[in-house]
This record gives structure tokens, sequence and C-alpha cells, in this order.
């Protein structure tokens, strides 16, 4: 492979639970089945139905779905946690279905980090000892050991609790020794599962925000699950909804909330916000200001053509209008009725 | 044939199960007796020290040593009770044979967990040994302590060696049973989030599941004590020495001062021994976060040293 190995690879994915698992993979191959048949004639539970997917580097893969979808399960592939019935996991361009036991255990501890749902942290060790436990079983020394696992609390805002237990800390707290001790090897790649979705919705926001500027910043390979589609939509660069162990739809947030592949996304996607996606550019009037706009605009900063929708209303509220500029050239201008508008639009 | 031999068909032995265990054990008693005695070494060996040091020691030496213990085990209040206890012992005149049962228990507890320990850890990571384990382990619990005697007196003889014996079959069933489900008990999701950190099988076993799972097989440390304690009575049968034949002795005679003696002593050594036992339970965090080397006489003795060093 020409040195652009994706850092994560699967195909042809398949996990099936039961005494026939060969049975109802040659059987599902050969026809559609659906679960309730598969149910009834080989007494095998579908977990993952034929999933093929590639995430690239610094790309952030959100998989949603609704609990029974599949989804940990799939995720469990990626560091092979769980052993699919077929098909190919691929790390930078390893099958890592080729490794041995040590060579399975040195990639885990090593390229590959995982978040929890349930924080999982070991209650028996100390912050800094939880951190560190991927570095401890390959063996690093305690020096070592000790800076590596300080570094990662620092990048997560904990330093200080070191030396705590994890139930001192709050929920918040807890994931972000979580991502800390995920962090603390630098592995390329990240494996988030549900990894907010315990924490209350303040905190929630709050860390997602942290924790994509973490990943953009360390340009990490993140596989997110969630079942919450807004948060999908907010942390992914592409959204795969799945359904019943395979993938109903992959794209672009912006395109799975404009054009749903089935009904089932399209009952997803109704609840959700599309106001998500209005930039600056998208917003602005006129290819060069003119008259009352271009006045409006002229007394303040101006900014770029993709400023999110929340900054674009701070600066229009406290300047009354502002200037869409690119590489010092006049794009346009948002004025407060131009934004109106496009809001009003979005709401339906 | 008449209708009271069929009505009742009971009268006579037709399944003689126990001529047929009679057999097989006279015929493994002639041919393999001399591995019997091979195995009574390691138990006689250990024992003989165990005794060696308790009964050849001055007691005032043996409480000062107990104190130490139950002060690095469990702090200040676990060394007072240690002393106390011993002190009781000597002032009711069963320093003796309290050493005697004292040895002896130690000797079947260490036993016990040595065996016991790896078997538990065995079942708790393979379904099918632990399905072949169950059936026995309830069966050895099952049979009063009293049956256990009849095969150990054929294979291992009587004295004190094969009351150790006895008393590791008996006491060994709750430490299995309890090691086993203390691992098993430990939360999927901290095993699992241990293998995603590369973590191999044994780095998890020792790292994550026998620290949590600590709590539950302190408490099976503790029921094969108190188990092998209340064997010390019946093993006296079989001719072990110590509180356990006080008691029986006390019994035979009607001797009500005997028995006394045997069985407050046995109730003060159980004191002796489980508070001690608990207090090598406590995990680091009770100890305010502190290793078993920094704090009590084992570290305030390794400061004085580092100190004379500097």
């Amino acid at each position: 492979m020409a040195g652009a190995a994706m850092p994560v690879r699967c195909r042809n994915l398949w996990k099936i639970y039961g005494e026939r698992e060969r049975e109802v993979l040659a059987a599902m191959q050969r026809a559609t089945l659906s679960k309730d048949e598969v149910r009834e004639r080989f007494d095998c539970v579908v977990g993952v139905q034929d999933v093929s997917f590639e995430v690239g580097e610094g790309e952030t893969f959100c998989i949603m779905g609704l609990s029974g979808s599949g989804k940990s399960t799939l995720l469990r592939h990626v560091n092979r946690l769980i052993e699919p019935s077929s098909g190919q996991v691929e790390i930078q361009g390893q099958d890592i279905s080729r490794l041995g036991a040590r060579g399975l255990e040195k990639l885990r501890a090593e390229a590959i980090g995982m978040v929890f749902q349930h924080m999982a942290l070991w209650p028996h060790r100390t912050i800094r000892d939880n951190v560190a436990f991927g570095l401890e079983v390959r063996g690093v020394g305690r020096r070592q050991r000790r800076e590596a696992a300080d570094r990662a609390l620092e990048l997560v805002r904990l330093d200080g609790w070191e030396d705590r237990y994890p139930d001192e800390l709050s929920g918040g707290m807890q994931q972000r020794v979580g991502l800390a001790r995920a962090l603390a090897a630098d592995p390329d790649v990240l494996l988030m599962d549900e990894p907010f979705s315990a924490l209350d919705p303040l905190i929630r926001r709050e860390l997602q925000g942290q924790f994509a500027e973490l990943a953009r910043e360390m340009n990490k390979t993140v596989l997110f699950i969630t079942h919450d589609l807004e948060e999908a939509i907010q942390v992914g660069h592409r959204v795969a909804i799945m359904n019943e162990g395979s993938f109903v739809q992959v794209g672009r947030p912006e395109e799975i909330l404009t054009r749903p592949a089935t009904d089932y996304v399209a009952k997803f996607v109704q609840g959700v916000s599309h106001l998500h996606f209005l930039t600056a550019a998208k917003v602005m009037e006129g290819g060069d200001a003119r008259g009352e706009a271009g006045a409006a605009a002229g007394d303040g900063a101006a900014v770029g053509p993709d400023t999110p929708l929340v900054e674009l209303l701070d600066t229009v509220a406290a300047q009354g209008g502002v200037a869409v500029e690119e590489d010092g050239r006049r794009l346009g201008v948002v004025t407060p009725q131009a934004l109106l508008a496009a809001i009003r639009a979005r709401i339906g | 044939m008449d209708v009271a031999t069929l009505l009742d068909p009971f009268q006579e032995t037709l399944v003689p199960l126990g001529d047929w265990v009679a057999a097989l054990l006279a015929w493994v008693v002639e041919n393999y007796r001399p591995v019997f005695q091979a195995l009574k070494q390691p138990v006689a060996a250990v024992l003989d020290a165990f005794e060696a040091v308790l009964r050849d020691s001055p007691p005032l030496l043996v409480m000062a040593a107990f104190g130490f213990v139950g002060w690095q085990s469990g702090g200040p209040r676990t060394s007072a009770v240690a002393v106390g206890c011993l002190a009781a012992i000597g002032l009711i005149g069963a320093w003796d044979p309290a050493m005697t049962t004292l040895a002896i228990i130690l000797t079947a507890v260490s036993f016990c967990l040595l065996i016991g320990i790896p078997l538990g850890i065995l079942a708790a990571r393979g379904d099918r040994f632990e399905a072949v384990l169950k059936p026995i382990l309830d069966f050895m619990q099952t049979i009063p302590s009293f049956v256990y005697l009849v095969p150990v007196v054929m294979l291992f003889g009587i004295g004190n060696v094969p009351g150790v014996i006895v008393t590791i079959f008996y006491a060994i069933a709750p430490i299995i049973r309890l090691t086993n489900l203390g691992i098993r008990q430990v939360r999927g999701d901290l095993v699992e989030a241990a293998y995603a950190f590369g973590g191999s099988p044994n780095q998890i076993l020792f790292k994550v599941q026998m620290p949590l799972a600590l709590p539950t097989i302190m408490t099976g440390v503790n029921q094969t004590i108190m188990m092998s304690l209340a064997m010390t009575v019946v093993a006296s049968m079989i001719s072990v020495t110590g509180l356990g034949q006080m008691v029986l002795r006390g019994i035979g005679r009607l001797d009500v001062a005997l028995a006394t003696q045997g069985g407050l002593g046995i109730v003060l050594v159980a004191i002796l021994v489980d508070r001690i036992s608990q207090g090598f339970g406590q995990s680091a965090r009770e100890r305010r976060h502190r290793r078993w080397y920094q704090h009590g006489p084992v570290g305030a003795l390794l400061q004085v040293l580092r100190g004379g060093r500097a």
C-alpha cells in the first residue's frame, strides 16, 4: 500500500451469535433473511450484518443507532474484543485477525485507546494508575509512566487529582479520566463507546466541546458511538446510521439531515434542528457591500465564511451587522434581517 | 415369597455399598500407602516448623511477635486484641495446648490457601472446571466432619499430621468457592476495559480481578479459618493434641474445668486469628494509600534504617 493505509478499515464484517453461526452466515449470504427468520430457523442472533467502512486519518466517524442496533458490538471488532464471524479489520493496513495474543495486546495498548459509556475506571487504582494502566502492562518504567499519565491528565484539565481514587470524582471528571486513559499512550485511533451518554446535559455539552477540540488538535482518528443523532452531527465528520446490525446510511452530517436515505433515517432527522449548519456564507447578502447593509457592517471586525451560527448571532447582536471576508476579500454582509430570514426558513 | 418380604424389601442390604468402599479403601491402602505417606511429608515439615516456633519460644516472646504482626496487619487495636487473647489463654492455663492448636490451624490454613486459591482461580476461568468442581465441593461440604476421619485414619494414620490433613479436607471448600465467586463477581466492564488497554489474562488477574475480589476472598479465608477451628475438637478423636483434646477429655470425664479451659481457649484462638487475618484484608486505601511496608512496625523500622543511612 502506498503509505496511505487507512487508520481503520473494516470489510464485510459479520457477527452472528449462536451455535449455528456458520450456517446462518451461509444462508444470509445467499438470500436476505430478517432477524426474526434467523432466530426462528437457526436460534441465532445477528449482531453485525455485512458492514464495511473506512476511517481516514484525523477523521471522526460517528456510528449512530439505538440500543440493540449492534453499534457497540461493531466497535468492539475494531480492537478485537469481539471476534467477527467473518470479515476483516485492518488497523494502519495491518490485518488484526492475523495477530497473535502478544501482538494484539501490543496493538491495544499502543495504537488504540478506548472510552466506555460507564467509564469503567478501576476503583482500587488511583487516577494516575488508572491512566497509566496501558503503559504498565507494556512494561514501561515507573517514572515514564508517571510522566505520561500526568501529561494526559493535564490535557483533560485534571492535574492535581492524580493520587485520588475514581469514586472521589464527579461523573464528568471520571469520564475525563477515561479520556485521559485513552490518550495516555498517544494512540492513533480512539474508540468512543457512548462516552457522554451517562452524563447530565450540561456536562455532556462541555465534554463534547473539549473532546472535539482535543481530537482535532491531536489529529486522532476517532470512531464515536452514540444513540443521539444531535451528538453524532456535532461530533462527526461523517455519520453512519445503524439499524439491525447494518448501516442504513453513511454520509456527512448535512447529507444525512437534508437527504435521509430511508424512512428510518428520516424519522430521526425530523427532530433535529438544521440550524447547526448555517454559516456566514449561507446567510450573507450580496456579492459586495452596498447601502445600508454595508454601512451596518462597516464599524466592526469581519468574520470568515465558515463562522457558525452561534458566533454570528453574538457578533450581529453586538455590532448590528457584520462583513464576511476571506483572505481580505469581502464576500458579503450579514444583516439582522438576513439572519432572521435564514433561521425562519430552517425552522420550516 | 411371602407378602411381608415383598412389602419390606429392605430387610437385607441389597447394595453392599459399605463393603465396596471398605474393599476399595483396603486396596488403596495396600497398594498406595507409600504415596500417602509421602503426601504427609510437606504437611509434617510445615507443622513441625510452626510448632517449633510457637511451643519452644517463651510465651512473652510469642505474645510480642503476635502483637507486632497484629499491629502490621490492622493497627494498634488489632495488636491489643492479639496480645489480650494470648494473655488470657496463658492466664487460664491453656498456653501449651493452644500453641499446638495454633500450629495445626496455621498449617492447615496455609495449605488450604495454597491449594484453594489456585483452584478457585481456575474455576473462575473455566466454566467446565467449575461445573466439575462444584458437585465435589457440595459433596465435601455435606459430609459430616466425623466421616472424614475414617479414610484419613486408614490412609494417613493418627496423630497431629493426619489431623492437619483432615482439617484441610474439611476447611478447603469455602476458600475455593469464594475465590471463584469473587473473581466472577468483578464487573464485566472493568475486565473488558483491562483487555481493551492491552492487559494479558494474567496481568488482568493480578492487577484487576484479584484486587477487586479481595474482600470476597478474605471472607473465604475467614470461613476456612473458622472451619479449621471447628475441626480441632473433632480431629482430637484421632489423637490430635491441643485444645480440642482438652475439650474431648473434658466431655469424656465430665470434667467441666478442663472442657471450659479448652473451649474458651479455642474461642480466644479464633478471635486472635480472625482479627489478624481481617487486618490483612484491608485495602491499601483503608490504610490511607500506603503500602504495607510504609506503615506499622515495619514502616517505622524502614524509616529508622533510611534515616540512619542518610
